[in-house]
Order: structure tokens, then sequence, then C-alpha cells
């Protein structure tokens, strides 16, 4: 079982081995120079007025929570979908419920303007 | 509990999963990601009429702009690493690496070639043949979202925030779309594993493109969508945020998120290409064909089957330039969309038609059985 | 949403954008407050590119003003010198030749065409249409070296003069706008499908930008931005000069007045500009170029080497300059952006005693704000390259 995943871990340990190479290498090689101006955010040649660690808008969040409902729908469509065929008509049915509640949570959420930017 | 014997055959498997590792890090990290940034720069050269990359030349001699490449890689490991004051040094240094890793470990599960019988071995083409392995593909695609998330964040910048808000609502709206396209292609095929869909297609009309057309320029579109490439390139749209998340990034570090980006490319194509246009078959012919017309007397079996992995390994990366080739052409052609007509497109278009096409296959599946 | 956000606290950010950012070209800033991507309040800051262009006039001669104008709208540069050359010769009360007026119109339009071709570009540049962009530059290279064969230059060509022209156009010139049509219409084709019915720009530019037009009169739009909301104002129409009246050709005008209409209205343009080109070089008489009066008009150096009264006038006109009657005058012009005035006040010395520029782009860039309060940050973008602020016109 677990022999199947030492591929992707030997890739892992290959591929963080590269990455932090690179980090590393452009850390350690680059000059360094640095004066006050130079290291403050680019902000089009203006100081910041605010800092960006403050409360952003709720907005954002939003889709965030609709991802975790609607993403973890789709995980449960993903073993149905693997054994579909062996399930038959009972698994269809079964499904379309499923899709039907799924469904009238996305009308609901549309209804209501959450996907709505504005 | 003995997890692993480590008996002769599991020495076989663990060179040849060496050896798969290493050819999917030469392609990928040695090939593809910098010979793409020059084809990307020829690539829109030639649509836009122009002469392209072209200055830099080693004793006069340009190799059609390819000593770019070269140049882009030495002028970045010499820039100098730029952390703004205020950031979080750990996390904006950490970040990259984030998002190239789960790039490069997408490969582990994209089968390059099917399987082959080489002298008493069974050799299959893939790194690790995980049972899960779409849902892998998913899992760690998704990974990448924090190393651009926390980019954006980390940098103590307002457009790198807003750049990182973007990539972060639209990568996880895109994700849902993405796994919702791929059902129908999971119902047909009834698998999971990647070697096993693309084995199934190697009937020309058992490709997925004509039983799932719709779940194609879905999961096409979406995909893209979760690259950020052109038109769906807004959290870096740099006429309105700048760079997005990576305005704060200089040198090699800049220069891995791109890397990323290729990177990416290629798995989609790679997955594109084995989910929908036959992995690595020939159209109309079979695997079996090809074996036996290479297999003469003195040549033997294992030879035959060495020369069919050559040519179906390169079918399969021939399928996935193309593909490649399509996104770039996508890329150079279009606009990009605002934020919330994305939102829009993947919310109330593309969602929707997903699960009506699961509906649709499922009843379909069923009509024809 | 509305009522999710209200239980919320969330903070709005203010943040510069501008003055060095990549789509704010010309140099201005806006000091944006957002909710999220909402724009919720908009400061337009200009003044970065201001070089006092009104104050150095008034310490030249009248004709030294020639390459400052050039400096306005650095896209059609000859639209300004031809602006500030009708405000002069109104001044003076002079009447130019038929054929300078001819040739006058063609070169106005040749740098309308041009001014259109890098706005549409740049639009499609910052809607992430870079192909177009290109194509629409190769179109401007090639007026340009349309324009590099009547004056030599290509970017600043100080090209007019009060009472005339530098030079005549190259004889062949003609055939050589003929050849390049066929070049010049197919990448406008290319641009046109590109563009015009691709539905991600459709999307990014319909009902975008929008403004009542009453707000639009009253911050004073004039040009494309005016037409395209359906007001069928010209100037060339209005108050026809050079030969403008004597040519036939149509002021496109739009319906809603979005950025779509806009950026249609300026395709139209381009091609009617072609038309009047066409049939300016087709009417265009023979003749001289210049006023034959050597007081306005610099005299040829082979006269003024040959004829002593010659001699004495290019004297005079060089160090005193030309001397307009005591008065003030206002000549508006239909520049590529809108409406170009120049309001001259003349003390009957040889200097301007003032020059007033009345750009296109000042009024409309000061309506950005009350346009782009609300809508989403992704839309100042297109609404900022339709407006086309050109900075060294609007901060002068």
């Amino acid at each position: 079982m677990l022999e199947q995943y030492l591929g992707v871990a030997i890739l892992m340990a290959i591929s963080c081995a590269i990455a932090i190479g690179m980090v590393t290498a452009t850390t350690l090689l680059g000059p360094k120079r640095s004066f006050p101006d130079k290291d403050e955010p680019f902000e089009c040649g203006e100081s910041q007025i605010v800092s960006p660690y403050q409360r952003f808008s709720v907005k954002f969040y939003l889709v965030a929570v609709l991802f975790i409902l609607f993403d973890i729908e789709a995980v449960f469509l993903f073993p149905w979908a693997v054994l579909y065929q062996r399930l038959g008509w009972f698994g269809l049915i079964e499904m379309i419920v499923f899709l039907l509640i799924l469904g009238v949570g996305l009308m609901y959420v549309w209804v209501r303007g959450g996907l709505d930017w504005e | 509990m003995d997890l692993f014997s480590f008996t002769d055959e599991f020495l076989i498997d663990l060179g040849l999963t060496l050896l798969k590792i290493g050819f999917i890090l030469a392609v990928t990290v040695g090939f593809f990601a910098p010979v793409l940034t020059w084809v990307e720069r020829k690539q829109s050269a030639i649509m836009q009429d122009r002469i392209g990359a072209n200055r830099a030349d080693i004793m006069g001699f340009t190799a059609l702009g390819l000593f770019h490449i070269i140049a882009d890689a030495l002028k970045m490991f010499a820039k100098e690493d730029f952390i703004p004051q205020g950031a979080n040094r750990l996390l904006h240094t950490l970040s990259p690496i984030i998002a190239l890793v789960p790039a490069l470990l997408t490969f582990a599960v994209v089968p390059f070639g099917g399987k082959y019988e080489l002298w008493g071995h069974q050799v299959n083409l893939v790194i690790s043949d995980l049972d899960v392995g779409l849902l892998f593909v998913f899992a760690i695609a998704s990974l990448a979202t924090y190393g651009y998330v926390v980019a954006g964040w980390s940098s103590n910048n307002n457009w790198s925030l807003l750049g990182s808000m973007r990539t972060a609502s639209q990568m996880i709206s895109y994700e849902v779309t993405m796994g919702l396209t791929i059902i129908g292609v999971l119902m047909v095929y009834g698998t999971m594993q990647l070697d096993e869909i693309g084995a199934a297609q190697e009937n020309f009309w058992r490709w997925g493109i004509f039983l799932q057309p719709v779940g194609f320029l879905m999961f096409l579109t979406a995909s893209i969508a979760e690259n950020k490439r052109i038109p769906f390139d807004n959290p870096e749209a740099e006429s309105e945020l700048v760079a997005g998340y990576f305005t704060e990034y200089s040198g090699l570090k800049f220069g891995m998120f791109f890397m990323a980006e290729f990177i990416e490319m290629v798995t989609i194509g790679a997955i594109v290409t084995i989910l929908f246009f036959g992995g690595w078959h020939i159209p109309f012919i079979e695997t079996q064909d090809i074996i036996d017309t290479f297999n003469f007397s003195w040549l033997g079996p294992s030879i035959a089957n060495l020369i069919t992995m050559g040519i179906q390994v390169g079918v399969f990366f021939a399928k996935v330039c193309f593909f490649i080739f399509i996104q770039m052409t996508i890329r150079w052609t279009l606009p990009r969309f605002r934020y919330d007509q994305i939102m829009k497109l993947g919310w109330k278009i593309l969602l929707p038609l997903s699960l009506v096409n699961i509906v649709v296959t499922g009843i379909v599946i069923m009509l024809l059985k | 949403m509305s009522d999710l956000s209200e239980n919320l606290h969330s903070d709005y950010m203010t943040l510069n954008m501008g003055p060095s950012h990549p789509a704010t070209h010309g140099t201005v800033k806006f000091l944006l407050t957002l909710d999220g991507e909402t724009v919720i309040d908009m400061v337009v800051d200009i003044g970065y590119l201001h070089r006092g262009f009104e104050k150095m006039c008034e310490s030249v001669t009248w004709t030294n003003v020639f390459p400052y104008t050039d400096r306005l709208n650095y896209c059609s540069a000859i639209m300004n010198n031809i602006g500030y050359a009708e405000a002069v010769e109104k001044l003076l009360g002079i009447e130019t030749t038929e054929r300078c007026k001819y040739i006058r119109v063609v070169v106005n339009e040749l740098s309308r065409i041009s001014d259109h071709y890098t706005n549409i570009a740049a639009a499609a540049l910052e809607l992430g249409a870079l192909t177009a962009f290109i194509y629409f530059v190769e179109t401007r290279e090639i007026v340009w070296d349309l324009l590099e064969m009547v004056c030599g230059a290509r970017l600043t060509s100080n090209y007019i003069r009060v009472g005339g022209l530098m030079c005549d156009i190259p004889d062949n010139f003609n055939e050589e706008l003929e050849a390049r049509y066929p070049k010049l219409d197919s990448l406008y084709d290319d641009v046109d499908k590109l563009l015009t019915k691709n539905r991600i720009f459709l999307d990014r530019m319909r009902d975008t930008g929008v403004l009542s037009t009453e707000s639009m009169l009253s911050y004073g739009f004039t040009g494309p931005c005016l037409r395209a909301s359906g007001i069928d104002y010209d100037v060339r129409k209005a108050h026809p000069y050079l030969v403008y009246d004597k040519l036939d050709w149509d002021v496109p005008i739009g319906t809603v007045g979005d950025n779509f209409d806009r950026y249609l209205v300026r395709m139209e343009e381009i091609k009617q500009s072609f038309k009047m080109i066409k049939q300016a070089m087709k009417d265009m008489p023979d003749g001289p170029i210049n006023v034959d009066n050597p007081y306005m008009r610099q005299p040829s150096k082979q006269d003024v080497y040959s004829r002593m009264e010659e001699m004495i006038a290019h004297f005079k006109i060089t160090i005193e300059g030309l001397k307009p009657p005591v008065g003030e005058v206002y000549m508006p012009t239909e520049a590529a952006n809108g409406e170009l005035g120049f309001y001259l006040v003349s003390d009957g010395g040889g200097k301007p005693y003032k020059c007033r520029v009345r750009p296109p782009c000042f009024s409309m860039t000061a309506a950005m704000e009350e346009i782009c309060k609300g809508s989403m940050l992704a839309d100042i973008i297109p609404t900022f390259d339709m407006i086309n602020m050109i900075g060294g016109e609007s901060d002068r």
C-alpha cells in the first residue's frame, strides 16, 4: 500500500530540494544594497496610506465559504462516479436527488445574491 | 509492520521509479519550463508580426533567440533578492517554494505512456500508480493556492494583497468547477487512475473528447483559470494590480512563480491529453499493432516494446505540446475578464452546466447499457 | 450580500493608484478607497507633467511656440500645431492659401488616425489583448512613416507655420499613401475582428464608464467621448475651419455613451479620416503653400539672401516676432480627443501676452471621479483609456 507512495515521496523530496536550492541560491548570489526608500513596499511611488494587515472586505471570504460547501459535495461525487456503472439506475436516481439538493443550495446562494459582486 | 521488503523486485522498482522521476524532472524543469519562456516570446512574436527574442547572442550567433533562456537564468540568479520593509520574511521566502513544489508534484501520478513488458519486467510509465489518481492531482494542485495567497499577504503591499485575494477566490472557485467537470469522465471510464483512463482510450472513438465534449471544454476553461493565464490572469493583471501577488518579488523567487505557471501549463496539457485526447495512443492504431510491427525475429519482443514505448511517449508529449500551443494562442488572442465576470462564469455558468453534464452523462450511460 | 457585509466589520482600503502605475500612462494619480474590489471613493490627482507651457509661451516669439505645442498631445503633434497656427492666423486676420489648407487637412487627419490607433491600442493592451496593441502600433508606425515623409519628424513634427507650412508635401506622396492603404486596411480589419466582436472585450467595455448626458455637458466633454453618447457635436462640422466643409464625411455618433460606444466611434472616425484624406488628396489644388506676406511668414532662404525687403522681414520676424494687432482670440479645433482650443491675447508685441490652451482631456479627466465611483477597480482601466488623458496636454 505505502509502496505506491514511495515515488511521490521521492519526487516531493527532490522538488523541495530544487525549490529550496533555488531560493537559497538567489538569496546568496544577488547583491544586497538596501536603503530606507528602496525598502518601502511598492505603492506606485507614494508611501502606503493604510497597512494591508487590516480587516479586509468580507466578500472574498464568502467565496471561500461557498467553496468549502461545494467542494466537499464534489468530493462525495468522486467515489460515486467511479462506481457508477456498477450502481445502475439506483445510483443514478440517488445522485440526481443529491445533485438536486446541491442545486437548490446553489439556487439559494444565487437568489440571495451571494454570487453577485455588487 | 514491515513497510518495505527489500527484495530484488523492490530494488528494480525503486530504480525504475528513480529513472522515471529523473525523466519527468528533466522534461519539466529541464526542458519545458525554460523552453516555454522562449516559446511564449517567439510564438507571440510570430502572432504579432514581430521578430521576437533574438537579442541574446554568443559570438554573434543567436540560435533563434534560444540563448535568452540562459540570459534569463543568469539574470535571475544575479538579481537582488528584495524583501520589502514590514514584510514577513519567512513567509515571503517560503511562498515561492509552496507554489513550485505542488506544480512538480502533480506529475507523480501523470502517466506519460502505457504499460510495457521489458525483459520480463512490467514497466508502467507513471511514477506512482495511485488508485486515487485524479484526486491526488486536485489535492496537490490546490496546495499551490497557499503559495500565491501567502506571497501576496506576506509582502506588506496593498496591491499584492488584492492580487492574493483575487487568486484565492478565483482558484478555489474554479477548483469546484474543475472537480465537477471531470466527474463525467470518471463515470464513463469507471476509474480514477489516470493510467487506466489513458489505457481505456485505445479505440479512437472512445476518446474522452467524443464521450465528454462539454466536459472537455469546461475542463480546459477551468484549468486555464486555475493556472491564472489570460483571459483569467486577474490575480496578476498588470494594468490593474501592478503585478498582483508577486509585485514585491524579484530575481529567482519571482522566476519560480513563472516556472510554476509554465509547469502547470504542461500539467494541464498532460491531463487534458490523458482524459480527453487518448493519452499516448495514436488514432486508429492499437498498441499491439505497433509492437507487432517491430517484433522481427532478430529484435525480440522486448526491443519491440521499447520502440513502442519510445513512440508512444513521443506521441504523448506531442499532444501535450499541442495543448500548450492552444493555451498560448488563447493567451495572445484574448483580453482579460473582469474579476466579477470570472466569478460569474465559474459559479453561474460552469458550475450549473457541470451539474447538468453529470446528470446527462448518467442518463445516457444507463440508456446505452 | 449587503445585509451580510453590514453585520461584519471590515475596513476600506485606501491606496494610491499612480503616479507610477502601469495603467496611469501620462502620469496621474488616483487615490482610491476600495471595499474589496468596489471603488467607494476616488480622487484624481493631476499635475505630474506640468511644465509651465502657458508661461513658457509668453517668453518666446509667436512663431517659436510651435515646438512647445508639439509636446501637448504627443500622439498627434500636428493637430496642436494646426490649432495654434489657426488661432494666430485668426488673430492676424490672414487667410492661408487653398493648397495649404488641403495639406493641413491631410496631415491633421493622419494625426487623428495615429492618435486613435494609439488610444485603441493602449486600451486593448491594458485589457490584456497585447496582439491587438501590436497590430495598431504597426499601423501607427506606417502613418508615422508617412508623416516623416512630409516633415522629417515622426513624433514631434513641428510642421505647421503661421501662414503656411514648413515645406510642401513630397511629389509622390499620393502614391506613397495609396501604396500603404491595403496594409493599413488589413491590420484595421484584424484589430476589428480581435476586439469588436470579442465577447470578453465587449463585456469589459459595455455599460462601463457611463455618465449621464447632462453631466457630460456640464463637465465639458467634447470629441469622441461626447459623440458616443449621441450628441452630434464636432467642431469640424459646427464651426468649420480649413476645408472641412468642402469634404464629404460623416460624424459617427453612439447611443449609450459607454466605453464600447467610445471605442466604436473612434474606430469609425479612423475610417472617416481616411475618406477625408482620399478626397483631400484628389481635390488638392496646385499653388503656393505660404501666404504672400514676408511679415507674416518667414520668407524662403533664397529670397532672404537675394532681396533686401525679405532680408529685413526675416530679421524682424526672427528677432522681434510677428506683431499681431492688440486683441484676443479663441480658436477651437477638433483634435483627436475633443475640442482643442487656443485662447491668445496679444498686446501688439512680438510675444504672446497670454496663451491659454483648452485641452480636451482636462475636463474629461475631472469626470473620472463621478464615473468610477461605485464601479469596480477593473473598470477604471477601460474608462481611463477611453477618456484618453494625455499628461502633456492635461497638465501642460
